[in-house]
Order: structure tokens, then sequence, then C-alpha cells
């Protein structure tokens, strides 16, 4: 299968499979204890999927945000990113 | 648990998924890749980490087309719903008129876009079309290529003729499924229509008309074809919208990285309105039943 028209490039070719092997790993911790409602310090009651799909989406905000408005090297919000989202996984 | 071991019926999602990949996933990839280099050629790319991104944030023409895109959005939704729900109230509720109005109200989403465009195009003409030449008889100059203000009274004259029958229809479907017995109870306590209308109707048509505002929102903020078609995004800018800017960027100048970066800058806002609107109308209706 030639991919080359997909322009692919190591960064997102590691995004993007990061991205499912989270999928895939939600999938088999979704079978093996299933999710609860539950509320955390977010305004509404979310199951671990809302709360991944609510921690990468923010992610995404905080990496633009950092963009447009700072000078500085993505990495930085990388990591805040990623701090968000253990924060909102686990208490959101 | 013993339900989600037996569920083989997953696998009948298979085939639906993998037309999603094909028409969704693999080219939103393929748009995250061109997002981050500079492309010149099929074999002749270069990587530039999140320069485009940075660009498109920065671009002033950009932030002025979210401000029109949004204001759109939210004048056409103020004028769609209350309408469509004041002519779902209106329509026959059975019988051979019933039919006929429904057929009649649904004959403008049957047509295509860039065609929809077309009409309003002849029909505003300050020559020979039939509007255009009518105000223009009343002594009104009237032309929407040269007014801003009239184009855009125009365009959303034209998405509301064109979209407020399919809110009409979600209203209709959503009144029609209220039980006989609401209305019966309504008229025994002596309720008057307006308090017939804001304690029992409305709130029964709460899902369709969650419903038609998402599926409103979405589709005058994605609007392309028909604005493309009747101004062209003009006079000047005024009436370019953010995904005929897009188009702009990515076909007119062929600048696939900026587009591919603005694309899927353009998807963010997309799935934020989405989910926080999906959310609000879920949580809302919480609060009545508990109450």
């Amino acid at each position: 299968m030639n991919l080359e028209w997909m322009a692919w490039t190591v960064p997102t070719a590691t995004f993007f499979i990061t991205i499912f092997l989270t999928l895939i790993c939600m999938t088999i911790w979704q079978v093996l204890s299933p999710t609860t409602d539950r509320r955390g310090f977010l305004p509404i009651s979310t199951t671990r999927g809302d709360r991944l799909f609510i921690g990468l989406l923010s992610s995404a905000y905080i990496n633009l945000a950092w963009l447009g408005l700072t000078d500085m090297t993505i990495w930085i919000s990388f990591v805040l990113g990623l701090v968000w989202m253990a924060i909102v996984m686990r208490w959101g | 648990m013993d339900k989600w071991k037996d569920n083989k019926a997953w696998f009948l999602v298979i085939p639906v998924f993998i037309l999603v990949a094909f028409s969704a996933i693999i080219p939103l990839m393929t748009v995250v890749n061109y997002s981050v280099q500079d492309i010149f050629g099929p074999d002749n790319r270069l990587f530039v980490g999140t320069e485009w991104f940075k660009e498109v944030l920065s671009d002033t023409r950009l932030h002025d087309a979210l401000g029109r895109q949004l204001l759109f959005s939210g004048l056409v939704l103020l004028i769609e719903m209350p309408l469509g729900i004041l002519i779902a109230l209106m329509m026959p509720k059975k019988g051979w008129a019933s039919s006929l109005s429904l057929v009649l109200i649904a004959l403008p989403l049957l047509i295509p876009w860039n065609v929809i465009g077309t009409i309003w195009i002849i029909f505003t003409r300050p020559d020979i079309g039939l509007l255009g030449a009518a105000i223009n008889g009343m002594g009104v100059a009237f032309d929407h290529t040269n007014s801003a203000g009239q184009a855009w009274i125009t365009l959303m004259l034209m998405e509301v003729w064109h979209w407020t029958p399919l809110v009409a229809l979600l209203a209709f479907a959503g009144l029609r499924s209220i039980p006989e017995a609401y209305f019966q109870a309504a008229k025994i306590d002596g309720a008057s229509t307006w308090a017939t209308f804001w304690y029992i109707q409305l709130p029964k048509m709460r899902g369709v008309l969650t419903i038609a505002l998402l599926l409103r929102f979405m589709d005058s903020f994605l609007i392309y074809a028909e604005p493309f078609v009747l101004t062209g995004g003009g006079p000047g800018n005024s009436t370019t919208f953010l995904s005929i800017y897009l188009v702009k960027i990515a076909v007119g100048q062929f600048d696939l990285g900026p587009a591919a970066a603005f694309s899927l800058i353009y998807n963010l806002i997309v799935l934020l309105f989405c989910f926080s609107l999906y959310q609000v109308l879920l949580n809302v209706g919480k609060g009545e039943k508990t109450s």
C-alpha cells in the first residue's frame, strides 16, 4: 500500500498512533471494568470516554492559545496539555 | 454485564466504520499531515512544524471571517427557530391539507444548494429579478452586489427561505407526537393557547428542537455553496465566511499547508460548539425532570 499521497511525517504519525493506542486501551479498560457516570470538578457528569474527549479537545485549545499568544516553544504547552489531560481524567 | 460479552452486534458496525474511515478519518489524517508541511508538489515537501498554525492564528482576515460567520449563524438561528415553530403550530394537523402543506414546505429542501444560489441571483437582480425589480420599482435602490448590508439581507433571506422548512418539519413531527390527553387536560384546566404552548408543546418539542438547533447551527456555520454562488464573498470581503475564505486559500492560492491548519482550527471550533451546545441542552432537560 502506497501512502505517499498522505504526506506522512514522523510527528503526525506518532500523534495518530498515540491516539489509536489510547482508544484501544480505553476499549480494553472499558471491557475489563465498565465506566460509570460521575461528577468531578467539571460542571457535567461524565464517563471515562467523555473525560478523554474533553481533555483532548481542551488540550488542543491550550496548544492553539499558546501558539497564538506566545512565541515560546510548543513543548511547554504540550506538557501543560498532558498535565491538564491527567487532571481531567482523574478529577474531572 | 453478561450482556456485553454476548454482544456480537458490534461487528455489524464494521461496514459503517470502514466507510467513515475512507470518507472522513483518512482525509482528516491527511489534512493533519499537510498542516505541518510546506507542500510544493507531490514529491517535494518540507516539514515546518507549527508555523502555519501561528500564521493562521494571527491572520486578521480569519478573525474577521470568524466574526462574520458567528454573526450570520446567530442571526439566522434567531429567525429560523421561532419562525419554524410558528409555521409548525399553524400547519393543519390532519387530512389532505396537512399532506399538501408538508410537501409545499419541504420543497426548498429538495433543491441543490448551488441551484438555490442561482435562483436567488436571478430573483434579486435589480433589472429582471422579481424581488430586485419590485424593490427598485418601489423607489428603494436595491443591488446586493454593491452594498454590504443588502448582500447580508439577501443572504439571510435566502438562508431563512431555504432552511426554516427543516425546523418547521422537525417541530411539526414533535408536535404530532404529543398525546391528545395533554391537550384535553389543558382544556379542562382552562389553559390559554399561550399556556398550552409554553407548558406542553414547547417542553415536549425539546428533543426535536435540540436536533434542529444543532443541525441548523452546524449547517449555517459551515455554509459555502449558497454565498459562494450568490455573492462570491463580496462586495469586498463583506460576506466572506470561514469556508469561503478557506477555499480561497486552498484552491485559489494553492496554499495547502495554511489551508490545512485553518481547516483543523475550523474543525476544533465546530467540535467545541457542538459539544457545548449538546451538553447545555441535555442538562436543561435534566433540571426540568428533577424539579
